[in-house]
């Protein structure tokens, strides 16, 4: 994850609290998805930004999950995102974001 | 009142492509010593496993120039040819692959390093004395050096004055094997804008965008005193610190490779540049502006090896160690060549919106609509053409697959393909990438040398060029941005025949009259 | 339970995926703040 984003999770974090966030991505790919996932809960895997060795145990979902599909609103999301439920490999990212957060998900 | 007809005089005419040039240069050193992923991780993480590991992971001119993905960049082989070899390509290197090809060829950095000191005008770059004796030899028996060029090779100095100048001026140190074989100095003691760093980057896209120039002009049988403007779209910016991006890197570069008659200026666009500097170009041509336009850019340093960590963890080379360039002929109607279609351009505009669905509309759907022609009609569509033996060990997907699936997946969704047509659309309208990570380079502009040859031959009868770019990169927009054109084939001048005198006259005279009469009425 | 409602969102999308704006669209009536949207791109 881009460090300076990895800053902004940092800060954020501590200014609402890790309870109060939830971080959702729009990764291409379930490897990206699961690294940047990792991140967010156990820290910065590659150890290239702030986030290395932080276990912040933040909720992170990729927005093409159903937990996050079934807040939005339908119209909205056929509109911005349904296409894209042809193109990206869901099953993979579901996977990913799924086996991150059973290990490392504090809330 | 009756109204006027509208009469075309002239604006017929078409802008074909009548020459696209692409060329590699093997820089192994550069990788490690520029790549901005290397710079960066000698600053967070000086001992790293990465950077010890790295080194043995550097390929060799030969296995570079073997590379079935790189000989197809420079028109060895074609994209459908490469799809169909066998993976990894790195395992599988093409045998007797050879330095020159159809569109251009493969450097080696040694010979680069001369070309990178022919384009300095300012004494900035120096060369050890017998790394210049050795390479200078080699260097003058390339068909495209020019005597003129090949004189602005200076002789060398010495291997003490190189490590002072590295070690305590504030050099860019140029190495061969981990050995400093020159310098680049910084061209200001103050002005960061001047930095070495910044003038050895500049000199590189400006090298390499030389290069492509030499080869368009050797290939294309147009005469260089013929060409009147260059457009350079590449995403490096040359300026001090009172005019940060002045630019102009077109001209620098028509300078050396010989374009008396040009002048130019820079299209900045990030990855989208090519393509806008393509329909820019056409434009140009088609309003009789120029006869001859250059669309050319050389290529970054500073993505050199940019994956390389996770092509060093899963054991792979590191394969981005090519510098790119390439340069493209526009030229006015010459009943032969496929020209670019100006009137169903695709624009990402202001108010498209970022989401998937928004941009691929805008850049494919609409244009095509106005066209009266759907998605399955256009036979091969080249996005982003990254070749993804690169980016997907780092995690970023096969990209022209993706483009494509997105494409198809538009398709359906407008109900202009069936949902299990989605694979076979993408086998028979895309194609496997190839083109190295070198930001503006692979976005479109790869196929249209490809393209050009499969419309002359009646193998496609159409094509689409899409180019995007991540402008928020910048931070001065969180908006995305692409263009997109056609190409199609000529069907020769004579289907551009003006209306012939007499035809004209008798028009304007039935106008006239009928224009009269309708005054005469009103009159009353 | 919602898992968005009343919760702070950060958003980090995919030039190649899911682009930032776009997820942020998405948010608008699920009860959540956006408090930062960024989109990377790997190539």
């Amino acid at each position: 994850m881009d460090l300076e984003n990895q800053k902004r999770v940092m800060e954020f974090a501590e200014k609402y609290g890790p309870e109060n966030l939830v971080i959702i991505l729009g990764s291409a790919e379930g490897e990206a998805a699961g690294i940047a996932a990792e991140t967010v809960t156990a820290g910065d895997p590659t150890f290239a930004g702030p986030l290395t060795g932080v276990q912040l145990g933040l909720r992170v979902y990729h927005v093409c999950e159903e937990e996050i599909k079934n807040e939005i609103d339908p119209d909205i999301y056929d509109e911005q995102i349904s296409m894209m439920e042809m193109v990206l490999d869901i099953d993979d990212i579901v996977s990913e974001m799924t086996a991150i957060r059973d290990e490392f998900c504090k809330y | 009142m009756t109204a006027l007809p509208f009469i075309f005089l002239g604006g017929n005419m078409k802008s074909v492509i009548t020459w696209a040039s692409y060329v590699l240069v093997h820089t192994p050193d550069m990788v490690i010593a520029n790549g901005s992923t290397q710079t960066t991780e000698r600053i967070v993480n000086p001992g790293s496993e990465y950077l010890q590991q790295l080194p043995k992971h550097i390929r060799s001119y030969e296995s570079a120039l073997s590379y079935p993905p790189n000989r197809c960049y420079i028109g060895d082989i074609t994209p459908a040819e490469l799809g169909a070899m066998e993976q990894p390509y790195y395992e599988n290197g093409i045998e007797n692959a050879e330095r020159f090809s159809k569109f251009g060829e493969i450097m080696p950095q040694d010979e680069f390093y001369l070309l990178i000191q022919a384009c300095d005008s300012f004494d900035l770059v120096f060369l050890e004395e017998n790394f210049v004796k050795t390479t200078k030899e080699k260097l003058s028996k390339h068909p495209l050096m020019r005597e003129d060029i090949l004189n602005r090779i200076k002789d060398g100095t010495s291997k003490e004055e190189i490590e002072r100048f590295i070690n305590e001026e504030h050099a860019e140190g140029l190495y061969i094997k981990g050995e400093a074989v020159g310098f680049v100095k910084r061209a200001h003691d103050v002005d960061t804008n001047l930095s070495a760093h910044i003038m050895l980057e500049n000199l590189v896209s400006k090298a390499s965008s030389v290069l492509s120039l030499l080869h368009t002009m050797d290939k294309s049988g147009v005469d260089p005193s013929e060409i009147e403007y260059v457009i350079e779209c590449s995403e490096e910016a040359c300026g001090d610190m009172n005019q940060r991006g002045g630019g102009n890197f077109a001209k620098a570069e028509a300078e050396i490779a010989g374009l008396l008659n040009a002048t130019g200026s820079d299209l900045r666009g990030f990855c989208a540049a090519p393509a806008h500097a393509m329909v820019t170009a056409a434009s140009l041509v088609k309003a009789g502006t120029f006869k001859h336009v250059i669309v050319t850019a050389g290529g970054s340093t500073a993505k050199l090896g940019m994956n390389g960590k996770d092509h060093v963890k899963k054991g792979l080379p590191v394969l981005e160690d090519m510098v790119a360039g390439f340069s493209i002929l526009v030229s006015r109607d010459d009943g032969v060549n496929p020209y670019i279609d100006l009137e169903h351009i695709g624009r990402h505009t202001v108010g498209t919106g970022s989401s998937p669905q928004a941009v691929t509309s805008s850049l494919v759907l609409h244009p095509l609509q106005s066209a009266n022609l759907r998605i399955p009609d256009i036979d091969k569509y080249a996005a982003e053409m990254q070749n993804p033996e690169i980016t997907k060990p780092a995690g970023a997907g096969d990209v022209p697959l993706a483009n494509f699936k997105m494409i198809g997946a538009l398709a359906v969704k407008e109900g202009q393909l069936e949902r299990k047509e989605l694979n076979s659309f993408i086998e028979k309208h895309g194609m496997q990438g190839w083109a190295p990570t070198q930001g503006h380079i692979p976005s479109g502009v790869p196929y249209v040398g490809f393209a050009r040859e499969a419309l002359l031959s009646g193998e496609i009868k159409n094509a689409m060029i899409v180019g995007k770019g991540s402008l928020f990169l910048g931070r001065l927009t969180n908006l995305f941005d692409g263009i997109s054109f056609m190409m199609l084939p000529n069907k020769g001048l004579e289907e551009e025949k003006q209306f012939d005198d007499k035809k004209l006259r008798l028009m304007l005279a039935d106008a006239l009259r009928k224009f009269a009469q309708s005054l005469g009425g009103e009159g009353e | 339970m919602s898992l968005l409602e009343d919760k702070k969102v950060i958003i980090v999308g995919d030039r190649d995926g899911i682009p930032g704006p776009a997820i942020e669209a998405c948010m608008v009536g699920t009860g959540a703040e956006v408090v930062f949207s960024s989109t990377e791109c790997f190539v």
